[in-house]
């Protein structure tokens, strides 16, 4: 093996690594007054990274030539789509984090650097090659993430996220490793293509169990039902800008490390997992639609919508193949740019003292008041209702055109039955915006930032969204096409 | 033969002493049986032929849980008066415990001295370590194969170090550091003087 090539292709990881250790110097001799510049310093860090992996997806990297350290981390293009949303999803965060902390008080120059080290964890973990490489990114990812949950620590709401999630997290580590452990043990050896190859004669009981657990831990990580009870309470509690970076860039990391396990390690065995990723598929969207209808709190109803949507994406995983593979990461891109507009908006759903209003009632009459925020909010749950003319449409038809080709006609039809139950909460906040009268208690003005992102990604997600799908066929073809390549 | 019985021993001794753990009411009759359970688990390790993770796991986990238990005493109000007034009683009980770490330790090195466990077939693709001792072996697959990824671990630590300072350390206002220059330059002359109050009068200083 090459070091020196090796190294090459590692270097977004090195490049976001050294940036970390800088910034964590500057933050030891600025104090919490450098944590703008450290913020800035960071976005141009994390937009470089971007720009390091673009050339591996636009060139369709893919193949041995690209896998780094004996096969445990593969460069290729699948690895560089899942780098980019995440790199772009961290930097979205660090645009509109400074000024929710600093109006809290508790701004620190340590939440850059955090947040650079989970953007590393979750890049290695869409890369993984080897279990010990998949586990060891997605414990930099969570430990930074338990971190960045309790971060605002005079808040009781945050401590408890934090907690919650660090308690629920360990325990989920715990499963996922057990699993690797029995998989390894009945296998004989840590890298997903080994893994392959052993299994590709027939399933025994032993590694059959290492896969359910493997799945249960990811699910864990991905929220999804019935492992998704710490969503509502973290996404609640954590701070909106954290919230805002684990419904982005952690989720599109565990989705990733989610496919690529289930397709490079376990693909010869996809009849013994596709049973149990069609019933974690199915419940998700229906424990993710029916838990939405309640909520009161706008961050709550995201976080069962980010479980609805997750549901969704497990449909293309469902199929197994790539065509599946393609939908599902259309999807992805989709949901990043919904989630982002989202919780920008809500970022600036703010009372006149600057306060955050989180509760759905009081943005009654929003129309009236702030017509520009209520169509952005109209936007955002029509999208992530999947009515057709806006964006978020063509994704659930991907995932489910590719289910329904792979042969999987009950699933697709149950889904489309519950996503009418989703449609259901999205449209009520809607109604609330647009046809109720105006609570007139959002009032507070957000800077130049927050708008311009905004903008971008409600463009996005509007219409003219579709301008952009061939090129993005094309690039989700090429990243699918490396997954499967990499068998 | 003796490998069987050592390895059925330190199994059934591991699983007992983890389940026990979970079970006893006090939480130092808890941490007591957890150090049982890491000492059989080392067994398991030593039957293996790694006695240098067999080592780890006694030097680490059962000094991080001497650690735990010094927190666990902090934290808790356990009476040790009241702990210790059924020493008499529960003597017995505690020898036994002692007997059987003591044949343990016969045993296990008596199955070490007798040769290694035949486990699995391994698949050939890690290099076999002839010769080798378990450190160098380790070392060797640590500093070359598993480059990156020892690399990443240590990433790891950091992250744990600057989560654990950002969540608990706080600036203390009213609190006197040294300033050691500052304090190096103090003469005598500055710091004490001469005064001289009238009878009657106090001094106001």
């Amino acid at each position: 093996m090459d070091w020196s090539h090796s190294l090459r292709l590692i270097a977004p990881e090195e490049t976001l690594s050294i940036a970390g250790l800088v910034l964590l110097l500057i933050a030891a001799w600025g104090g919490d007054k450098a944590s703008r510049l450290i913020s800035i310093l960071a976005v141009a860090a994390l937009v470089g990274a971007t720009f390091l992996v673009a050339p591996a997806l636009c060139g369709g990297h893919m193949g041995p030539d690209y896998a780094a350290f004996f096969g445990q981390v593969h460069a290729d293009a699948f690895s560089a789509f899942g780098k980019i949303l995440i790199y772009l999803s961290a930097a979205a965060t660090l645009v509109v984090a400074p000024t929710f902390f600093e109006r809290l008080g508790a701004m620190r120059a340590e939440f850059p650097v955090l947040v650079i080290f989970a953007a590393v964890g979750s890049g290695m973990m869409v890369s993984a090659g080897d279990l010990l490489a998949l586990y060891i990114g997605l414990e930099m990812n969570s430990l930074a993430a338990y971190v960045l949950a309790a971060f605002v620590r005079t808040d009781g709401r945050s401590a408890e996220a934090g907690l919650k999630y660090f308690v629920l997290g360990a325990l989920a580590s715990g499963i996922l490793l057990f699993g690797m452990s029995l998989t390894y043990g009945f296998t004989g050896t840590t890298s997903f293509s080994g893994i392959n190859a052993a299994l590709a004669g027939g399933l025994s009981n032993g590694a059959l169990f290492g896969i359910v657990f493997m799945l249960a831990g990811l699910a864990f990580k991905i929220s999804a039902v019935p492992f998704h009870m710490w969503t509502p309470d973290v996404y609640e509690g954590a701070p909106t800008p954290v919230t805002k970076f684990f419904a982005t860039s952690g989720k599109v990391a565990a989705i990733g490390l989610t496919m690529r396990v289930m397709f490079d390690a376990f693909g010869e065995q996809a009849d013994a997992w596709r049973q149990i990723v069609v019933f974690i598929a199915l419940a998700s969207i229906v424990v993710g639609a029916l838990g939405a209808i309640g909520q009161k709190n706008i961050k709550r109803l995201m976080a069962y919508s980010s479980i609805n949507n997750v549901g969704f994406i497990l449909v293309g995983l469902s199929a197994a193949n790539e065509q599946g593979a393609s939908a599902m990461l259309f999807y992805l891109v989709i949901y990043v740019a919904m989630t982002v507009a989202g919780f920008v908006t809500v970022l600036m759903l703010k009372d006149e003292n600057g306060n955050q209003v989180e509760e759905i009632d009081k943005f009654a009459g929003l129309s009236r008041t702030r017509p520009g925020l209520a169509l952005a909010l109209g936007l955002v749950m029509f999208s992530l209702a999947g009515i057709p003319p806006l964006f978020g449409f063509w994704g659930k038809f991907l995932v489910f055109k590719a289910a329904v080709d792979a042969g999987m006609m009950p699933l697709a039809a149950i889904g489309f039955a519950a996503s009418v139950i989703g449609a259901f909460y999205y449209l009520k906040v809607v109604k609330v915006v647009y046809f109720d009268e105006p609570a007139d208690v959002v009032k507070g003005d957000s800077d130049i930032w927050h708008k311009a992102l905004l903008v971008v990604t409600c463009l996005f997600i509007s219409p003219l969204g579709y301008l952009l799908s061939g090129w993005l066929q094309h690039l989700t073809d090429t990243a699918s096409t490396a997954l499967f390549y990499a068998l | 033969m003796i490998h069987i019985i050592a390895f059925y021993l330190f199994a059934v001794m591991t699983v007992a002493s983890g389940a026990i753990t979970i079970l006893s009411r006090n939480p130092v009759h808890s941490v007591l049986w957890l150090i049982l359970a890491f000492f059989n688990a080392a067994g398991l390790m030593v039957l293996t032929g790694a006695e240098f993770i067999a080592a780890l796991l006694v030097i680490v986990y059962v000094g991080a849980v001497a650690v735990l238990f010094l927190f666990v005493v902090m934290m808790l109000d356990i009476d040790f008066a009241e702990l210790r007034a059924g020493f008499v009683r529960y003597f017995p009980f505690g020898a036994l415990v002692a007997i059987v770490l003591l044949a343990e330790i016969v045993l296990g090195i008596g199955a070490y001295r007798a040769g290694n466990l035949e486990l699995g077939t391994p698949d050939g693709t890690a290099a076999t370590a002839a010769g080798l001792h378990n450190i160098e072996a380790i070392g060797g697959l640590l500093f070359s194969r598993y480059l990156f990824l020892f690399e990443a671990a240590g990433v790891i630590l950091l992250v744990s170090m600057i989560g654990a300072i950002v969540l608990t350390h706080r600036e203390r206002g009213g609190t006197r550091g040294q300033k050691i220059a500052k304090q190096n330059q103090r003469r005598p002359q500055d710091a004490t003087f001469n005064v001289k109050p009238e009878v009657g009068k106090g001094v106001s200083l």
